[in-house]
């Protein structure tokens, strides 16, 4: 197998994807979003509950490969007790991680969110690690439509 | 004379040498991740051989110039060369008249084609019928024709092993019923459709048959005329020619009755402002210039596939199929999409606890080029409760050592994923 394989399916990767955390409805959400990336069919029902700008908590349900589920998982962890606009920062950073658009120093304060940086590697499923964030900046702004990777 | 004897040659040969006609597919010397090139994804697109390859790239070198029109040699040459490759066409699939072959950019423009003007004569109240299994372009147009129209979309089911179900198919039809498009094919699963038998009862209803043979007019034998289709579709590049380049076949008294599609130069007879009169089939619907060098390197594909001999290329596939879905039924997690009695070669499947698209990622790796997704198909993905399989999809040169490199690979998702 090649290394970039190995980048991409690092074990967190395959645990978080296989045992996703936060996973079901959050019964106290006030925001939510849906999320879908037609090419492959990944779904995603994103749920959070803010307390004035803090987000408290949040969770998410759906079905999707590996990646998008694992950074689903890892998302929602990452987001905990984040200010909505230090969770818009972290989309920000996370994209350039993915796009490859930033040096491996940047990701630092990614935390775990780092395990994914192998995807830039493989510009096929750059959606598939960004659906969950497109649908957060959704959840934050209340969209009515689902937000697709389309 | 010399074609003949390649059609000739073609009929003779019992059994394809594999090896040789490889090296006539420059792509397939390719290396992907430092490993051969394994490409299984011939349902999306075949490779092409050098003949078209060269063909193609001769007529620019050479001929090239427009059409029909000019009276200079160039024009001459390049028109006489697209008309043989529309006989080519013609005897590839036994039509009755040269005239009956419209070349169009693809299967779906012959049948976006076919529901804009056919079309025309539906109103409410009247019925398509389709089918469960069918492409999404073999799905939208009738939809966006029924939005039309006032024209009802009815979908004869299919049962879990991917056939369609005979007996319903039957009694969907009715006296509303005014066209029937259905896949020779499936190019999701793989059926291959009873359509002789399925275009008989169709016009035993009075209705008109459209076949969707993209997946197979490069498989097998297609006798238009022994299936007394109406309408018949399908694409140059899965026929290992050029894309942008397809056939539409439709018996000539539909045609000539049916009103011109796209307008433009080529298809008029005679423009005024007080009114224009329009071509002769088939030009009547091949308005603007068409893929010239497309239609002729399509001619150069359908030499080769004859040269070898469909029936012969068919048996071949046929054999990796049967080995292919005797590997897979040893591959523990792997569950089949489509197990149809009558089959040609795709293997589409799901691995347990694994999406396929991982899987896919995986497999190329490896250097195996497979499709993974929903193949615009979403209908059949949801009759399996699936959302996406991984497809393997064999063509003439495909072997068995690539099928065991799929199956290689196959086990290193499951150490990915152990």
């Amino acid at each position: 197998m090649t290394s970039d394989l190995r980048d991409l399916y690092q074990e967190l990767v395959i645990d978080h994807g296989r045992r996703p955390r936060n996973f079901g409805r959050l019964t106290q959400a006030n925001h939510r979003a849906e999320g879908y990336n037609p090419l492959c069919g990944d779904r995603l029902t994103l749920y959070l509950k803010l307390a004035g700008d803090v987000i408290e908590d949040a969770s998410f349900e759906g079905a999707g490969c590996a990646i998008s589920t694992a950074s689903a998982s890892l998302m929602t962890e990452a987001l905990k007790g984040k200010t909505a606009a230090q969770a818009e920062a972290l989309f920000a950073g996370f994209h350039a991680l993915v796009t490859g658009a930033a040096p491996d120093a940047a990701a630092a304060p990614l935390g775990k969110l780092a395990v994914l940086g192998g995807v830039r590697e493989f510009p096929a499923r750059v959606k598939c690690a960004t659906l969950a964030w497109h649908t957060l900046h959704a959840a934050l702004h209340d969209a009515a439509q689902p937000v697709s990777t389309e | 004379m010399k074609n003949e004897l390649v059609w000739l040659q073609g009929s003779l040969l019992a059994e394809l040498d594999v090896a040789r006609l490889r090296q006539d597919f420059p792509i397939l010397g390719r290396h992907v991740q430092g490993r051969p090139l394994v490409y299984l994804d011939n349902a999306a697109t075949s490779q092409k051989p050098r003949q078209v390859i060269d063909c193609e790239a001769r007529y620019y070198a050479e001929t090239n110039a427009n059409i029909h029109r000019g009276l200079h040699r160039l024009s001459q040459e390049a028109t006489d060369a697209f008309e043989a490759a529309r006989a080519k066409v013609q005897r590839f699939i036994n039509a009755a008249r040269g005239e009956e072959i419209v070349f169009v950019r693809g299967t779906t423009e012959a049948i976006n084609l076919v529901a804009a003007s056919y079309g025309q004569r539906l109103g409410p109240g009247d019925e398509i019928l389709i089918t469960e299994m069918e492409h999404h372009s073999n799905i939208v147009p009738w939809q966006l024709l029924c939005q039309r129209s006032g024209a009802v979309l009815r979908v004869a089911p299919i049962n879990d092993a991917g056939e369609l179900l005979l007996p319903t198919y039957t009694l969907m039809l009715g006296p509303r019923t005014r066209i029937v498009a259905l896949a020779h094919v499936s190019n999701a699963l793989g059926t291959i459709n009873p359509v002789r038998q399925l275009i008989d009862i169709a016009h035993e209803h009075g209705a008109v048959v459209l076949v969707d043979g993209a997946q197979a007019a490069p498989h097998l034998k297609v006798d238009v005329q022994a299936l007394d289709c109406d309408f018949y579709a399908f694409s140059g590049h899965k026929l290992y020619g050029p894309t942008g380049i397809g056939v539409l076949y439709g018996k000539a008294a539909l045609l000539d009755a049916m009103p011109p599609w796209q307008g433009g130069g080529d298809m008029i007879r005679q423009v005024s402002f007080a009114g224009t009169t329009y071509n002769d089939l088939p030009y009547k619907f091949e308005a603007g210039t068409p893929n010239i060098a497309g239609g002729i390197a399509l001619g150069a594909a359908i030499d080769y596939l004859a040269g070898l001999g469909i029936d012969a290329v068919a048996a071949h596939e046929q054999e990796l199929l049967a080995y292919a879905t005797d590997l897979a039924a040893e591959t523990p997690g792997l569950r089949l999409i489509g197990t149809a009695a009558h089959k040609c070669g795709i293997l589409s499947f799901v691995v347990d606890g694994v999406h396929a698209h991982d899987v896919g990622t995986i497999l190329d790796g490896e250097g195996v080029a497979v499709r993974s997704g929903h193949h615009c198909a979403m209908p059949v993905m949801e009759h399996f409760g699936v959302a996406a399989t991984v497809r393997a999809s064999f063509a003439l040169y495909n072997t068995r050592r690539e099928v065991d490199a799929l199956f290689a690979a196959l086990a290193r998702v499951r150490e990915v994923f152990a």
